[in-house]
């Protein structure tokens, strides 16, 4: 029952905002959030590291598809929920200085979006999973066609038909699975497993292609990311953190559920393209980062490179490079969250996003100042901060994998301090201008809400284990599965 | 059985309105009969009584299609109440739609090609005064002259064909029919085969399947938009009726005489109106066009399995229920204009959002988007056709429904993004706020809970 109100209260919040008057819609959507954040720490604490699935319903839905309800939370779904619980009330508390048109509806959107990531994220059943994996980008396409920027219009519609076009990729995949499965046909989860292990080496590799597009869109991975920067620079920037704070996130799930246990055969037969593919992927991204004169496409850019990161650590599976994926998936959420909200402020203060435009912000805004240093390092993965325990041991991963590009991947770090010490350098340093003089420091509502977030990057640095626990048998759980398939192959 | 007779007699009775003072309570008399027509038809159920020496057989199919028609042709008042206030012809107008229902019950449920023909005939001929009925305007009598021209040759192929199947099986029934077909495998005379195609060809401009569907694009968008609603609805679901039962019935034997040729028309019902659809500007030709692209998944349904008849019905509602929709939204943007561009719609979400977020979840659903209706009636069809080896076609089906998303969403993008040329605020009667409220609520429900209607279609 109560991964049915994980998935359903956000829903029925959303239709709830509606019935008040507009202007307090952002309070009533606040406090749906915080509700829903309250419903997945009761999870946390009912949930028993070392088991199973827990919290699983299965109801017959539609029966003449073969579709039911099924879900379920394991270690690795958790980890994905509680970020989407935690930072979806930051991300509406972010939006609190800024008046939308429409309230209701904005907030409705941001709610249904939240359903619709957690039914990802929880999803036990192959249509199920592509039923919200498609409903979440409903809200999120009409967010950043309403209230986004210049030519919005041919921008978000390149990304709504890329993304579609992806996805049904991936629809024809399961549905190829699911007529593979015995009996009258089901979309249950381990009914697929078994039909995609059971398929030849040349059905299992079409297949792993078809999945991999869908996701690699979605993350996105070079090549596929070229909708990426366009859309995270017009949309409003609570569309943006959605976008790369959690909706990326689908993806890199997407690969470790729904791709490598689905068809082992075809992974292990392309796992080494993916890696490559995402290596190449870093170093592009990030040298393209280093060249931006906008600050949040630079953002963008440094996006890819940390997925591309994350997806070569998942294609090495091996346990710590998952492991490493889940705590960097948390890690780069909420760093990137705060990146966004940064630039927001800044925007906001001084009507620019442009690097050369801005300096001297040091001078008159110590706080921001700091917070942004704090960000910043756990974005280039300095020790003590949660970025540096994700991208050890993905880098760490791909090197036992493969030792040249583990060191090209390694390079990353380097790229990344680059291209973050520059931004720091030209926004922050230096004299004021005209347009930075008269800044004025964070607020309260923007203390509070970057401050529970640079807590939780060092507090995360420090101490992970708590986390990594949570997900560890999941991990376990996934690799024995596939290497037993793969032993009894040879 | 019992439904037809209430619908004749309310056609009558639309006649006789006209003395005394019974024409402001026509409407919701209409309406009562229709509602009474889905209760006895579902009254009927399972229960396959011919009719009339077999001329009609009511079964599940035929009464399922008969409820979808009432049901449709009970929204379809809902949206056009004004149609009938405004003007003077109100008796003739009622009449002339409850007389094409009629029909429309007639073609789902004949069993002899003379009731085919009969049915086809009482729709058409209302329907060629229902698209003249703007008389002061130009479009709307040239789509009147073209439809009866146009259904007129259709007519003729199909009486054509009726005589030539006759000629070679010596009957119209359509059982004694398959049971002459299954008796002489090979020993019908060659032109029984060139009759099924002429059936199939006249059909196929009833239907409007590509190439026979030059007619639609002009009618649809020169008659009155209600008209419009109603012709892309209640009539495109009688004409299909009538294909799927005559050609899953009684031709299911020669099946290789017509697969290949629907075949090449169903490919092709799929690839043009879809990619013409793009280039159109005013909004009721792009929904004629989509109208006739959706005739090209049924028909990949039927051509798949032509005796599961649960796809295409399930298909057909979720395609009439979003039409209706957004065709409701047309109606009340396009105000007394004769043209409405796509132009009409920029800024319609600040302008009024029932209407902006109505036509938008009606696109999105006719775009094949989860976890609208549109979205599990295309998923049917592709997974009915991959199953029985259809895969070819399933990929050009997936290539023209991504050509809908465009057109479908340059509507979206006109409402959300572009500036409003037009200011005027649109202000709705809480009646069509209600209506639009079903339809959002229809199109939502029928796409969570498909097996409302696909139990009804298992045995």
């Amino acid at each position: 029952m109560l991964t049915l109100l994980l998935i359903f209260f956000p829903l029925a919040a959303a239709l709830l905002l509606f019935v008040f008057r507009p202007q307090n819609a952002k309070v009533v959507a606040l406090i749906a959030a915080l509700i829903e954040l309250i419903i997945s720490l009761v999870i946390v604490t009912q949930f028993d590291k070392t088991g199973a699935p827990q919290f699983s319903i299965d109801i017959p839905w539609i029966t003449s598809l073969g579709l039911s309800l099924s879900v379920a939370i394991d270690g690795i779904s958790l980890l994905l929920v509680l970020l989407t619980t935690v930072l979806v009330p930051f991300i509406i508390l972010s939006s609190f200085s800024h008046t939308y048109e429409k309230p209701s509806t904005f907030y409705g959107l941001i709610l249904t979006m939240q359903m619709a990531l957690v039914g990802v994220f929880v999803a036990r059943d192959g249509l199920l999973f592509y039923l919200f994996w498609e409903v979440a980008l409903i809200p999120i396409y009409f967010i950043c066609l309403i209230w986004g920027g210049e030519d919005r219009g041919r921008i978000t519609f390149k990304f709504f038909v890329y993304t579609l076009a992806g996805s049904l990729f991936m629809l024809v995949g399961l549905v190829y699975l699911y007529f593979q499965t015995p009996g009258s046909h089901t979309f249950a989860i381990q009914a697929l497993y078994e039909a995609g292990r059971s398929l030849s080496a040349t059905e299992q590799s079409l297949l792993f292609w078809a999945l991999f597009v869908a996701f690699a869109i979605k993350m996105p991975v070079f090549p596929f990311h070229t909708w990426q920067p366009d859309t995270y620079t017009v949309s409003p920037v609570q569309g943006t953190m959605l976008l790369s704070g959690i909706m990326l996130k689908m993806g890199i799930y997407g690969v470790i559920r729904w791709l490598i246990p689905v068809v082992p055969g075809g992974v292990a037969q392309w796992g080494m393209t993916a890696v490559i593919i995402s290596v190449i992927g870093i170093i592009y991204a990030s040298c393209i980062a280093i060249v931006q004169k906008d600050f949040k496409r630079l953002i963008a850019y440094s996006s890819i490179a940390h997925v591309g990161l994350i997806s070569a650590g998942i294609f090495t599976l091996s346990a710590i490079g998952i492991q490493g994926a889940m705590i960097q998936m948390l890690s780069h959420g909420i760093i990137v969250f705060a990146l966004f909200y940064i630039i927001e402020i800044i925007f906001d203060r001084t009507k620019t996003r442009t690097l050369s435009e801005l300096g001297g912000i040091r001078n008159v805004a110590p706080i921001l100042t700091t917070v942004f240093v704090i960000t910043m390092l756990g974005s280039v993965a300095l020790p003590f901060t949660s970025g540096f325990v994700g991208e050890f041991l993905l880098i760490n991963a791909v090197f036992q994998y493969q030792a040249a590009l583990g060191a090209i991947a390694g390079v990353t770090i380097i790229l990344g301090a680059v291209y973050m010490l520059r931004t720091f350098q030209k926004s922050m340093s230096g004299e004021t201008n005209n347009r930075t003089s008269s800044f004025v420091d964070l607020t309260g509502q923007e203390k509070l809400v970057l401050y529970p977030i640079v807590i939780l990057i060092i507090l995360i640095g420090v101490y992970p284990t708590p986390l990594l626990e949570i997900s560890e048998s999941a991990v376990n759980t996934l690799l024995h599965s596939i290497t037993e398939v793969t032993a009894s192959a040879n | 059985m019992n439904a037809l007779f209430v619908i004749t007699g309310l056609g009558i009775f639309s006649l006789l309105a006209e003395f005394g003072n019974l024409k402001k309570w026509l409407t919701g008399f209409v309406v009562a009969g229709l509602a009474a027509a889905v209760v006895l038809a579902a009254l009927d159920w399972n229960t396959a009584v011919p009719y009339f020496s077999h001329m009609l057989v009511f079964d599940n199919l035929a009464l399922a299609f008969t409820a979808l028609i009432s049901i449709l042709t009970i929204i379809w008042f809902w949206l056009s109440a004004d149609y009938f206030t405004t003007g003077t012809h109100r008796t003739d107008r009622t009449s002339l739609i409850v007389f094409a229902v009629v029909g429309a019950v007639i073609m789902a449920s004949f069993n002899n090609m003379a009731m085919l023909f009969l049915g086809i005939e009482i729709l058409s001929m209302s329907l060629y005064v229902l698209a003249g009925s703007r008389k002061d305007s130009l479009s709307s009598t040239e789509a009147a002259f073209k439809y009866f021209l146009m259904g007129s040759f259709a007519t003729g192929f199909l009486l054509f064909g009726i005589a030539l199947v006759y000629g070679a099986t010596g009957s119209f029934h359509l059982h004694t029919i398959a049971a002459t077909l299954t008796a002489n495998p090979s020993g019908l005379p060659s032109f029984f085969y060139a009759g099924v195609l002429m059936m199939l060809i006249g059909l196929a401009f009833k239907i409007s399947a590509v190439p026979f569907h030059f007619w639609a694009p002009d009618v649809y968008s020169g008659s009155p938009t209600t008209i419009t609603a109603f012709m892309s609805t209640v009539v495109k679901v009688a004409a299909i009726a009538a294909f799927v039962r005559l050609f899953s019935t009684c031709f299911l034997v020669v099946e290789p005489t017509w697969s290949k040729v629907l075949q090449v028309i169903a490919v092709l019902t799929l690839v043009i109106p879809n990619v013409t659809a793009v280039y159109q500007n005013n909004v009721k030709r792009m929904l004629a066009y989509s109208s006739v692209g959706h005739v090209g998944y049924i028909l990949l349904a039927f051509i798949a399995s032509p005796s599961e008849t649960g796809t295409i019905f399930y298909y057909l509602t979720t395609y009439s229920v979003s039409s209706l929709a957004a065709f409701s939204v047309l109606h009340l943007v396009e105000g007394n204009s004769e043209e409405v561009t796509i132009s009409y719609f920029n800024g319609l979400f600040k302008r009024n959002a029932w209407l902006a977020v109505t036509i938008t979840i009606a696109m999105l659903s006719l775009a094949g988007i989860p976890p609208l209706a549109g979205f599990f009636g295309k998923y049917m069809v592709f997974a009915q056709a991959i199953r029985n080896g259809y895969t070819g076609m399933v990929i050009v089906a997936v290539i023209t429904s991504l050509i809908g998303v465009y057109y479908y969403f340059k509507v979206i993008i006109a409402m959300y993004f572009n500036e409003s040329t037009t200011p005027p605020v649109i202000e709705l009667r809480a009646s069509h706020k209600t209506l639009l409220f079903v339809l959002i609520a229809l199109t939502f429900a029928l796409g969570l809970f498909p097996d409302m209607i696909m139990s009804l279609f298992q045995a």
